[in-house]
């Protein structure tokens, strides 16, 4: 009999389509009958996944983090089971203009700092923990301004970062925060052109997106998931336009001991308590 | 291995010395990199995770181990034939590549209907393209469109009616190459190249006999049904084989002797001028309409009784049709009289008689080198659509 199995993504952009009728066929090949729901953002994701409507979820770090909180209050475990090799080590930066007189984080002191989606892990949640762990505290001791692009996809979309960006270039805000490889991004693109800004601090590192299940889901099928994704090569001319759509060049074990520095982020400044409760008492 | 940058950042195209030095050890080994740039660390980070290698700190020593990603992409990468040569059918995934370029496995396949050598390759193609390109002229300069001429109004009308026919006829000339240039698969680069160029001159054509009729005019003259559902007969035409035999080698042959004709006969100098300029590029569409049907014949006889079918086909599809219009006949006819003297128009007529009877040799003499035997070339020859096209 054939394996079943359905995901559950974010639609943050309209290639999610592509990628995933992509495997859906390549997966389809090799004997397992794949299926897709697509969510308009992760917190509707997160709870369909608790009511059962999918087997696994594709998911954001901050939507991992509010899965493994929820799970355990209804006394659940959930467990990573692979992600993308771009997912690992990722760090943030927080940048100012190369002129500016800010030398350090204590510099930032009073200053402003435009940050992505409010719930943007990597443009906002990091960057700012990051400094609040440095003694500054983003409520009293510096001008948060968030560009949100796209709340509920957690920063999937890169608009926020890219209006940060330009706004520190328009002088609008002191500083900036990003993901490490936006950097040499921006500077290629002239969003932020060479020699233009400055590193003034960069994050410890963390891991991003995995593919997420909850005990009870049907072993069979995801461990045949997993190791298809696992097989999947960057030298299969069929997979490597999904692959680089999806931006990785190989799919690797989940792991969830990198995920320490947003977890100390979220309960720190509450990101998704209110989200976690409310599941878990609907879900309950 | 180890990559000195200096203070070359990878946000200012250090990236490339990271690249060189990781494709000179093997994939799974390690390149030291040396540099000063301030942001090296995070950029040859982010660099890293885009482009698959490992990226390795330890403390101020930055080091990459090169991934295989790279290696991956071309792994099954096919080349797309010989510079030089060019092979029976070329695959559709070879795309828009050249000749003999590496082409990476998964490219998309495009449906160039012309794939198959047979059916449109000539290896004089190159020679010819060649020819072509260096044989362009200029219409704003080859003409003396200022040399001084005063015709009689009817004379003056004659020339604008053979123009305003001419324009049609070249008008279909291009439309044809042009359709079958974005139809040939890019590995016979040089038909395609050839297609291209011929459409090229006809645009030219098309300028230079505007020009002439309009020179002394503010319309041109009369457009026939005849003569446009011959032609429409040519660019209906699906068929790439039928299409050129019906076009270069039957029309644009016959033609060749009536632009000689109008270079001869012509009562100005800039009549005469465009019309030897036309007649001089379409020997070369003439001459590839032969050399690559030769050829195809030679690859398959069958075609020579299809291409035969195709004269009946479009003679029977215009048998109802007038042909060469009353309007350009007499705009020939006095012309090739240069006057309205009885005398004159006498030998005017036999001029057009002998016209007529030239491009006839023509036809036959292009068809038995097609491999035609006489009588047939004959019989095909009178076939020919009257309006020379």
């Amino acid at each position: 009999m054939t394996n079943k199995i359905i995901m559950g993504a974010v639609a943050y952009d309209p290639k999610v389509v592509t990628i995933w009728d992509g495997f859906k066929a390549w997966f389809k090949e090799r004997g397992l009958d794949f299926d897709y729901i697509l969510y308009e953002n992760y917190e509707h994701q997160v709870e369909s996944h608790f009511k059962g409507h999918y087997d696994v979820a594709w998911n954001s770090p901050l939507a991992w983090l509010q899965v493994k909180a929820i799970a355990s209050k209804l006394g659940r475990t959930a467990e990573a089971i692979a992600m993308r090799d771009t997912d690992c080590d990722l760090t943030s930066v927080i940048v100012v203009k190369a002129e500016s007189p800010i030398r350090s984080i204590e510099d930032l002191r009073g200053k402003s700092i435009g940050v992505g989606a409010g719930d943007s892990p990597q443009a906002t949640l990091i960057p700012l923990v990051h400094l609040a762990e440095a003694g500054l505290d983003p409520d009293t001791d510096l001008r948060v301004r968030r560009f949100d692009v796209l709340v509920g996809k957690h920063g999937d979309h890169i608009g926020g970062e890219r209006d940060a960006a330009l706004a520190l270039m328009h002088g609008e805000v002191d500083a900036c925060s990003m993901i490490d490889g936006n950097h040499l991004l921006f500077g290629r693109e002239n969003t932020l052109p060479t020699g233009a800004t400055r590193i003034l601090t960069q994050t410890a590192e963390y891991d991003h997106c995995n593919f997420t299940v909850l005990d009870g889901a049907p072993v069979k099928a995801l461990a045949q998931f997993r190791e298809l994704l696992l097989s999947m090569s960057y030298e299969d001319a069929a997979v490597r336009p999904l692959l680089d759509l999806e931006g990785l060049k190989v799919w690797k074990p989940g792991r969830t001991d990198h995920y320490g520095l947003l977890e100390r982020a979220v309960a720190r400044f509450g990101t998704i308590d209110a989200f976690v409760e409310g599941v878990a008492a609907r879900c309950g | 291995m180890r990559v000195i940058l200096d203070d070359l950042g990878l946000d200012e195209g250090a990236h490339i010395l990271v690249k060189r030095s990781l494709a000179r050890v093997a994939v799974g080994e390690v390149v030291i990199i040396e540099g000063s740039a301030p942001e090296l660390a995070v950029h040859l980070r982010g660099w890293c995770r885009a482009q698959g290698h490992e990226f390795l700190s330890e403390g101020a020593s930055l080091r990459v181990r090169r991934g295989g990603a790279q290696v991956g992409r071309w792994r099954a990468s096919e080349q797309a034939g010989q510079a030089d040569q060019v092979v029976e059918h070329p695959a559709a995934t070879w795309g828009l590549a050249g000749r003999s370029a590496t082409i990476e496995a998964g490219a998309p396949a495009f449906d160039f209907p012309l794939h198959d050598r047979d059916e449109l390759w000539a290896d004089e193609a190159s020679r010819l393209y060649a020819q072509a390109a260096a044989a362009q002229w200029d219409p704003a300069t080859a003409i003396p469109w200022d040399a001084p001429f005063e015709h009689a109004d009817e004379v003056e009308d004659a020339v604008v009616q053979i123009m305003t026919y001419l324009i049609e006829n070249e008008t279909a000339a291009l439309v044809i190459p042009a359709r079958f240039a974005s139809q040939v698969h890019p590995h016979f680069r040089e038909v395609m190249q050839l297609l291209a160029i011929q459409t090229a001159d006809e645009a030219r054509h098309i300028e230079v006999f505007t020009r002439r009729a309009l020179l002394r005019r503010k319309q041109l003259g009369l457009s026939t049904v005849g003569a446009q559902a011959s032609l429409k007969t040519l660019v209906d035409e699906p068929d790439f084989a039928m299409a050129s035999f019906l076009l270069s080698v039957l029309g644009e042959g016959s033609f060749l002797s009536l632009l000689w004709f109008l270079h001869e006969h012509a009562p100005d100098a800039v009549t005469k001028e465009v019309a030897r300029l036309a007649a001089q590029d379409e020997a070369r569409h003439v001459a590839f309409g032969l050399a690559h049907l030769s050829r195809h014949i030679e690859k398959q006889p069958a075609l020579k009784d299809s291409l035969a079918m195709a004269v009946h086909r479009r003679h029977d599809a215009l048998s109802h049709t007038a042909g060469l219009n009353e309007e350009v006949f007499d705009a020939l006819l006095l012309l090739a009289a240069g006057s309205w003297q009885p005398a004159d128009m006498r030998l005017g007529w036999q001029r057009i008689q002998k016209l007529e009877r030239e491009m006839d040799e023509g036809r036959q003499k292009r068809l038995r080198r097609l491999g035609f035997d006489d009588s047939h070339a004959a019989e095909l020859s009178a076939l020919h659509t009257r309006n020379f096209m």
